[in-house]
């Protein structure tokens, strides 16, 4: 597959740069904040679902000399631009600024982040795209924070933490969503905990492993809140990218999301279609990791099983150790889902990428590279 | 198709139902502000008794939060486990096309007319005075 | 799904004895556990009465569906809630769908739940008791699950040995929500209790622990509430196998109760593939986390799994393993399955045989 994955210029849908110290952050910090964080000695906003060590956190070869996750721009640009080919790579920052329980220091850190992402790797490399980082514990602010990023067109998705104070569909962020949908922006959903409640309905797990095992039930629980509290009713041009989730929960899922919502949809009416139609039509889900059984065949079971093909976005979720070798699109994915999961999809998804490039030469190109015919 | 008398009129009021055995199924009979509509009592989900189900109504919603309620009364939601059906229709309302209840056609005739047959009564006498549910299966 | 298969499916009926292994056994009022309390906790009951982390005295924090979470006809005529009479039970349900074996599983109250603990393992004595007195003796074809206060080990594994003697308690229940992911090593004398008595953990949907039931807080919805009764089974299965407890007590059985199960194979693959990468981390777990649920774990298939492609059902069983199947009715609550309807295919003898009978008779050591 590596062959024909290059030849189509993929967009990678989940990378993630180092995460910045604060010792780089402060030239993007107001005299204020920068105060604070020195005079505080604040540092160490490395969100914990990752600890710098784990071996999920980065592939061994994907260290920077100084043993971080993620190496740093060059690195990233040879392992995930070069060896893909890739045409865009959406960057995830992965910064505690979205688990800091003071909204301003949050709001400050979150733009820090955004103006660092622009700065320093954005204008480096034109194949770069970035999610908008935002403190979600103030809807307002965070709002603030996309409208001041947004006009920026490289910024291309607004980035929430998978778990965080309350069900993301809640209408305490609807604000949120009213910007993201007004802007043109997907919601990106990111695997992780702000840890500011516990990581199951069963406590604290004890190991790491546990956590991000117990991640995919996050992004059950969290997919079940937007769809129950009418997020895509109120919002039926938004588009929701759950980001790292591990992907094969989905089929049984929406067995039982449907199941219920037959027996109780009249609790929450305006949820008016099943919702498998509901995330067929607003939900997209990042490739890497794809919890499965390793022989192909059983990999091909599940994918169909998902019943669109629309809805895989390819990433390698660089420099996280998912995969080996080559296997960033992983063996028994069907032939025919390749140009839409390297390409169309996430072009479909995020609209600002299609925007950026004109239709005609777009057309051209993908008919060359054999994407379309 | 044989036109089996089911109850007098009088029997089921507006908002009323009767389950009744015919032919060897059991149906439910509904009175829908004086209109009369017949439904096999068994959901097609899992099999349970669904005209023993509460009558409800119908609410909808354009967005999260408005409840827009509608013909109280008409929905019929599965003893079991609540699938919501129209009781004009016998249809489903989350799988309408596919998902439905078997119904039977209903008639009210007059006493006088069932005396000329030719009409299966049930166990009770049919007056000339009285008006009757008929259903046809 | 037209009625034509439903009438043919009906007809065929399941021929042999059927093991149901969720029916929930119902106190006519509060006063009927009284005579297993001693005074102290009679007094106690009537004057406090029962108190979990819940924000309401007489109701769930989130609504249930229908009055007493039932189905509409499952009412007894002669009065008290559904599944307060074994009577109307045994002419409603064991009787007409043929059922060889009920297993009771005392839902509410939750004597695990109670704030006060001392008061929750008196309550959970008493149930235990009463099930033994107004259910299995007059109905053999029902058995009895050891209700627990599972948050207090000690006091647990007293009332299992307490009750363990008596034939007719065939499992041990716990809830869900527990305080702490159940795998922890406070829990881990229930589990030698288990295997030392040749007993199954039933671990059953429900309880409250206080924790929000999402990672991200609290849901808004009944609707949410019920299906995270699948959500909450994954991470305990997760808890379970990563802490290594089934490493540590290779006898014990767990069946896991309402929960459904098609989110089981996805666990599994999840726990083997990040389980490979940062095995460091658990070198208590020497094997991959899917091989010991595929030797331990049983799933009971209530609520069904419903596909819209039908035949995905079984390619999820196949998955699993027939083998590892066991019917559950969860009479009388409103999101029961009918042991002739709940499967949306047809099965083989065998495999009919396997999940209504078979497989149950394995996991819970019937003969």
């Amino acid at each position: 597959m590596t062959v024909q994955l290059r030849d189509l210029g993929p967009i990678d849908c989940d990378v993630h740069p180092p995460t910045p110290r604060m010792a780089e952050l402060l030239p993007y910090l107001d005299p204020h904040w920068r105060e604070v964080m020195v005079g505080r000695g604040i540092d160490g906003l490395e969100l914990a679902s990752y600890p710098p060590g784990s071996p999920l956190t980065a592939r061994p070869e994907w260290h920077g000399p100084d043993g971080r996750p993620g190496g740093d721009l060059e690195m990233l640009k040879r392992e995930v631009l070069e060896r893909w080919g890739v045409r865009y790579a959406i960057l995830n920052c992965l910064h505690g600024a979205m688990a800091m329980f003071s909204e301003d220091m949050g709001a400050a850190l979150a733009r820090a982040v955004n103006d660092w992402i622009a700065k320093e790797w954005l204008d480096r490399d034109e194949r770069f795209r970035a999610s908008i980082l935002v403190t979600p514990r103030s809807p307002e602010l965070a709002v603030a924070e996309i409208e001041r990023r947004a006009s920026d067109p490289r910024f291309v998705q607004v980035l929430l933490l998978a778990a965080g104070e309350t069900p993301l569909g809640r209408r305490a962020h609807w604000l949120i969503y009213a910007a993201a949908e007004r802007l043109g922006l997907p919601v990106g959903i990111h695997a992780g905990s702000a840890f500011h409640q516990p990581m199951t309905s069963l406590g604290w797990p004890s190991f790491v492993v546990e956590d991000y095992v117990d991640q995919a039930t996050t992004f059950q629980h969290q997919l079940l809140s937007l769809i129950a509290e009418g997020v895509f009713t109120k919002f039926p041009r938004l588009t929701v990218v759950l980001i790292e989730s591990g992907v094969t929960w989905l089929p049984a899922f929406l067995w039982r999301a449907t199941k219920e919502w037959r027996a109780l949809r009249s609790e929450v009416p305006w949820v008016d279609r099943s919702p498998i139609e509901i995330v067929r039509d607003h939900v997209r889900l990042t490739l890497q990791p794809v919890d499965a059984p390793a022989e192909p065949e059983r990999l091909a079971a599940v994918i169909e099983e998902l019943g669109s093909d629309d809805l895989l976005l390819f990433s390698t979720d660089y420099p996280h150790w998912q995969w080996d070798g080559d296997d960033a699109l992983p063996p028994g994915l069907p032939e025919r889902l390749l140009s839409k999961v390297a390409v169309l999809n996430p072009r479909a998804t995020y609209r600002r990428l299609a925007a950026s490039e004109p239709e005609e030469s777009v057309r051209e190109e993908s008919v060359a590279r054999g994407i379309v015919s | 198709m044989v036109r089996h008398v089911v109850a007098p009129v009088a029997e089921i009021p507006p908002g009323g139902r009767k389950i009744v055995s015919v032919a060897g199924r059991q149906i439910g009979v509904f009175n829908v502000g004086g209109e009369f509509f017949a439904l096999l009592n068994r959901c097609p989900h899992q099999g349970g008794s669904l005209c023993l189900g509460e009558r409800i109504g119908l609410v909808l919603s354009d967005e999260p939060g408005v409840y827009r309620y509608s013909r109280p009364g008409e929905m019929l939601r599965c003893p079991w486990h609540g699938w919501e059906f129209d009781i004009r229709t016998g249809q489903s309302w989350c799988d309408p096309k596919r998902t439905r209840v078997r119904t039977y056609p209903v008639a009210i005739e007059a006493g006088e007319t069932l005396m000329k047959g030719p009409y299966q009564a049930e166990t009770f006498p049919v007056s000339v005075e009285a008006d009757y549910v008929v259903v046809e299966l | 799904m037209s009625d034509e298969v439903l009438e043919r499916r009906r007809e065929e009926g399941i021929r042999l004895g059927v093991v149901d292994c969720d029916i929930h056994p119902m106190l006519r009022s509060q006063k009927a556990l009284l005579p297993h309390l001693s005074r102290r906790w009679q007094e106690e009951l009537e004057t406090f009465g029962l108190r979990t982390r819940n924000p309401f005295v007489g109701s769930y924090a989130f609504p249930k569906a229908t009055p007493a979470l039932s189905r509409r006809d499952t009412w007894p005529p002669a009065g008290g809630p559904p599944g307060s009479d074994l009577g109307f039970m045994r002419e409603q349900h064991l009787d007409p769908y043929g059922i060889e074996t009920g297993i009771l599983q005392v839902l509410i109250p939750s004597g695990k739940d109670q704030r006060n603990p001392a008061f929750g393992a008196a309550l959970c004595a008493a149930l235990n008791d009463w099930q033994i007195a107004e259910w299995t003796e007059p109905e053999p074809r029902l058995k009895a699950s050891i209700t627990i206060p599972a948050e207090d080990a000690e006091a647990s594994v007293a009332e299992i040995g307490r009750c363990a003697r008596n034939r007719d308690f065939v499992s041990i229940f716990i809830s869900t929500r527990t305080a702490d992911p159940l795998g922890r090593k406070r829990y881990w004398p229930i589990f030698a209790a288990a295997e030392r008595h040749g007993l199954p953990l039933g671990i059953h949907t429900g309880g409250s622990n206080g924790m929000p039931m999402t990672p991200g807080g609290w849901p808004s919805f009944y609707f949410e509430d019920h299906m995270a009764n699948a959500f909450a089974m994954q991470p305990l299965l997760a808890s379970l196998t990563l802490e290594g407890v089934f490493e540590a007590f290779p006898q014990l059985r767990v069946v896991m109760i309402e929960g459904g199960f098609g989110w089981a194979p996805a666990l599994a693959w999840r726990l083997d593939k990040h389980w490979a990468r940062m095995r460091s981390e658990v070198p208590h777990v020497p094997h991959p986390p899917s091989s010991y649920i595929r030797r331990q774990v049983w799933f009971a298939t209530q609520p069904i799994e419903e596909p819209p492609n039908r035949r995905d059902l079984c390619t999820l069983i196949d998955r699993i393993g027939w083998d590892r199947m066991v019917f559950a009715s969860d009479y009388p609550h409103w999101d029961m399955d009918d042991p002739r309807l709940a499967f949306k295919v047809a099965l083989s003898e065998d495999e009919t045989r396997a999940v209504f009978r078979d497989n149950a008779r394995a996991a819970y050591g019937l003969s």
